[in-house]
């Protein structure tokens, strides 16, 4: 049951630009009066929510946002300076070795626990426990614990993804029906074979949400780190660098335009190595997209 | 009938003439003539505009179905059968053609798709009971949502029916606990509360063993004498279609027609000792080439379950 | 199989509600499981132990070892100012719980909705679900500048951020939850004559339920792992805080301290918000123990 029935792609495509279009609308508007939600302008809104026991000063000031036009002219002015496209690269490595070294510790990790009972009791308790401790609490102790600032940024990358990847393992091995197993001991398979033809290929597409879903894990962590050893706290250090730091840069430095071309360029690189990972994970299990 | 050769003959086809009553035996009537739920199906046609062109399902298929009668239609998997309930039912449209009940128009060219009401209700393939509901519950749910009844009245009423199908024990069990021959006649207790014209049933024991089916449709036919609504029932069982039903349609692979109609004229109330009787194994033996012909073709055609 | 027998499933006997718990509490403590486990703590706390207070490895030098910390956290008179016994060890709990209370509240109160609408209604998806996925990638963290200059009071900054990821993950699995029920179940419903709002509660609402109780597991986890990176980089009180002034300020077990309590308090709000959603569906709890699962 959902709601994509028959009906005229072109009109959702339509349907869609209407509602970009309006939303941006009002944006341009709120941002240019700028007391927007804080001033006169909204006075009987206010009102009525005071009157409902709400605390006005939560509601947010649209008005001190910079502009979208604003934006584009900021975008444009910085596409050709070298260091945006820098942060970009910075990012990108860090994004990429955090998550390689997820799915490399972290796929066999999850197979070796689905695969071996003993190994499960023994580990699976201690992960469960470990994983509601936030990746950015780790900050701390993991730069007291390795040599460089980038080797601790890495680390605690590479844990955010890491739970995702397990969980996503063990629960696609588990979920593996049990009648291939038979199927394949009956046709004469071996251990290993039925762990290369039968394990590995089952737990394919769960790897693949798992993968997916961690690189955008990784993103956020290493935005975060970026933002916090950058600055706004006293974890400072010398190399930043990256497009969370310069999203923090631009707030310190009073551009706001700045801040949300940043914000717009880290969706941009978020989605982009998504759809990357989905596309590799379509072509790693053909069978699945010829339902 | 001579045997046919085991190989599909593209050719001239021999000529499938319909069975009707034989000489000396008359035809099973329900007793109290039920005088509603009678379906017209005109020259139906439904193509579907599939991503390899069009495809059409059901061309041309006239039948006829008598207020009361137990109507079964046999074919192989995939030869649009569901296709021809579901337009009854209101879930599709269709292309061309005409469906009436009780000389009421439901759908034709004017109004392709039929509208979805209680008073013909569906019965599932693999069971539509809700997972969230107690079985009680879930049969109370026409009358009360329709607010025919308020939920005392509706709640007496199907402990009733559940009692009269032989449920008794089980209402206050989720569908998940309970076997799945118990799940089919809730579903049908369910539809029934509704005092439908029509039950439409699609293939409702195609996954249940052997001898849970043999017990289902002598409890199916126990509930069909005590309500005679009519019955729309869709299989691929031959044996099963002969021995529930007042008519038996054999119907071709895409596109769907009806090749052969068969009447049943083994009286009502029939047990299961019909099963090995001699005019059961004549019935059989009239159909079952026409059966296997398009059983035949659907197979090799390698159609995919509809 | 005679009429009215209720065919036993998984063992001929029916047990219920807390005798359901207590057996299998039991089968659990006879098995291997609860040995293994205590093996997988006692190896981590072990090596912990082992390799900072015993071998005193290069790496593991200024980490604080195990029992400093534990002897820390339950001290009367701690040294760096946190432990069981510290009022203020309770506010910052209280603070950071009460935010993400706020934050997740907010996130389903408009989540679930939304994302139950966007998998019914197409022209609403038509709509709203454009916006929805090109604000999604935008890593919540990025929003923390913004958020401080849009927001006046920092407080509602900080629930604001907790709040954003929290909203995506619990609208998405509303969406997804209605898509994943059976279309079957749908015309059922419409074939015994339910209009269209009564599908949509007494089908959709039911239907999607498991999966927005997943998400709002999920959502809690993301509420409090955004809270967190947003208490470290701006905020006052928390368990977010404590951490980064702990390090600043060099009181390294308080980190520890921090973490750990971090885990626990996570733990038990996903826990609990699991014990709601399983109480809310006791159907698919039995279902569930039948497959031999839960």
């Amino acid at each position: 049951m959902n709601a994509t029935a028959k009906g005229a792609p072109a009109l959702s495509f339509a349907r869609g630009v209407v509602s970009i279009a309006v939303v941006l609308l009002l944006w341009e508007l709120g941002a240019r009066s700028k007391h927007w939600m804080a001033g006169d302008l909204s006075a009987p809104l206010r009102a009525t929510l005071g009157a409902l026991g709400f605390k006005t000063s939560y509601l947010p000031c649209v008005g001190a946002a910079p502009p979208p036009t604003g934006v584009l002219r900021s975008w444009a002015a910085i596409l050709t300076d070298v260091g945006y496209w820098q942060s970009w690269a910075k990012s990108f490595l860090r994004v990429s070795g955090g998550f390689t070294a997820a799915m490399v510790v972290g796929i066999p990790f999850g197979l070796l626990l689905a695969v071996n009972r003993t190994a499960f009791g023994v580990a699976f308790p201690l992960f469960e426990v470990l994983r509601p401790i936030p990746p950015l609490a780790w900050v701390p102790a993991s730069i007291i614990f390795w040599p460089t600032q980038e080797l601790s940024i890495s680390f605690v990358t590479f844990l955010g993804a890491f739970y995702t990847i397990v969980i996503n393992v063990v629960g696609g091995a588990k979920a593996i029906d049990v009648r291939y197993f038979q199927a394949a001991r009956s046709m004469g398979s071996s251990r290993w074979d039925l762990f290369r033809r039968i394990i590995l290929p089952g737990t394919l597409p769960s790897i693949v949400v798992g993968a997916v879903v961690g690189m955008g894990i990784t993103w956020e962590v290493v935005v975060a780190a970026e933002m916090i050893s950058g600055g706004g706290s006293q974890i400072g250090g010398t190399s930043g660098g990256g497009l969370g730091f310069f999203i923090w840069n631009s707030y310190v430095g009073g551009s706001y335009e700045q801040i949300v071309v940043g914000m717009i360029s880290i969706g941009i690189a978020g989605f982009v190595s998504s759809e990357l990972l989905r596309l590799l994970g379509r072509r790693v299990t053909p069978w699945l997209s010829q339902r | 009938m001579t045997a046919a050769p085991f190989v599909h003959r593209e050719t001239a086809a021999p000529a499938w003439r319909d069975v009707p009553v034989a000489p000396g035996r008359t035809a099973p009537v329900a007793e109290a003539t039920p005088t509603r739920g009678a379906i017209r199906i005109e020259n139906v046609v439904k193509v579907y505009g599939g991503r390899s062109g069009a495809v059409t399902a059901v061309d041309g298929c006239s039948l006829d179905i008598a207020a009361g009668e137990i109507f079964m239609v046999v074919g192989p998997s995939g030869c649009g059968k569901t296709t021809l309930l579901n337009a009854v039912a209101g879930f599709h449209d269709i292309s061309g053609g005409r469906i009436s009940l009780d000389g009421q128009v439901l759908c034709d060219s004017a109004r392709p798709q039929a509208p979805r009401g209680s008073d013909r209700v569906v019965v599932f393939q693999n069971g539509a009971l809700f997972p969230w509901r107690t079985n009680l519950e879930n049969v109370i749910f026409g009358p009360v949502m329709q607010r025919k009844l308020s939920k005392r009245d509706a709640i007496d009423k199907a402990m009733d029916m559940m009692a009269d199908a032989g449920l008794s024990g089980v209402e206050h069990s989720y569908p998940a606990e309970v076997s799945s021959g118990v799940r089919r006649r809730v579903e049908i207790v369910r539809a029934l509360m509704n005092d439908p014209k029509v039950l439409l049933l699609d293939e409702p024991y195609r996954a249940l063993d052997a001898l849970t089916k043999s017990v289902m449709h002598e409890a199916l036919l126990r509930i069909y004498y005590k309500n005679k609504v009519t019955i729309f029932f869709i299989t691929h069982d031959l044996e099963e279609a002969i021995f529930l039903g007042h008519k038996v349609a054999v119907m071709t692979t895409r596109p769907c027609r009806p090749k052969m109609i068969l009447t049943v004229d083994i009286p009502h109330p029939r047990d299961y000792s019909v099963l090995t009787s001699k005019r059961f194994r004549e019935l059989a033996r009239a159909t079952s080439a026409a059966v296997h012909e398009e059983a035949l073709k659907a197979f090799q055609s390698g159609e995919r379950e509809g | 199989m005679s009429a009215g027998q209720t065919p036993a499933a998984g063992g001929g006997r029916h047990r219920r509600g807390a005798a359901l718990t207590l057996h299998r509490a039991s089968a659990w403590f006879r098995s291997s499981r609860p040995y293994l486990m205590l093996t997988g703590f006692g190896l981590f706390l072990g090596g912990w132990y082992l390799a900072v207070e015993v071998w005193k490895l290069p790496r593991f030098a200024e980490m604080p070892g195990l029992t400093v910390v534990v002897k820390e956290w339950l001290s009367k008179d701690p040294t760096y100012g946190l432990s069981l016994y510290t009022p203020e060890y309770y506010q910052h709990i209280g603070r950071s719980v009460w935010r993400v209370a706020q934050a997740f509240t907010l996130a389903t109160v408009f989540g679930v909705p939304l994302g139950l609408l966007l998998g019914w209604s197409k022209r609403f998806r038509d709509y709203v679900f454009p916006l929805f996925e090109l604000l999604r990638p935008i890593p919540v963290l990025a929003w923390v500048p913004l958020a401080i200059v849009m927001f006046v009071a920092s407080e509602s900054a900080v629930i604001y951020l907790a709040f954003l990821a929290s909203f995506f993950a619990t609208a998405l699995n509303a969406m997804l939850g209605v898509e994943s029920i059976d279309a079957h179940y749908v015309r059922a419903a419409e074939c015994l004559g339910a209009s269209r709002a009564q599908v949509f509660r007494h089908v959709i609402l039911p239907g999607a339920l498991p999966f927005i109780f997943t998400g709002l597991q999920i959502s809690v986890g993301v509420a409090w792992f955004s809270l967190v990176a947003a208490e470290m980089v701006s905020g006052q009180y928390g368990l977010g805080y404590v951490i980064n002034t702990s390090y600043s300020t060099v009181r390294y077990p308080t980190i520890i301290i921090g973490m750990i309590t971090l885990g626990v308090v996570g733990y038990v709000t996903s826990a609990m918000v699991r014990v709601v959603g399983d109480l809310l569906m006791q159907w698919r709890v039995r279902e569930l123990a039948l497959r031999g699962q839960s």
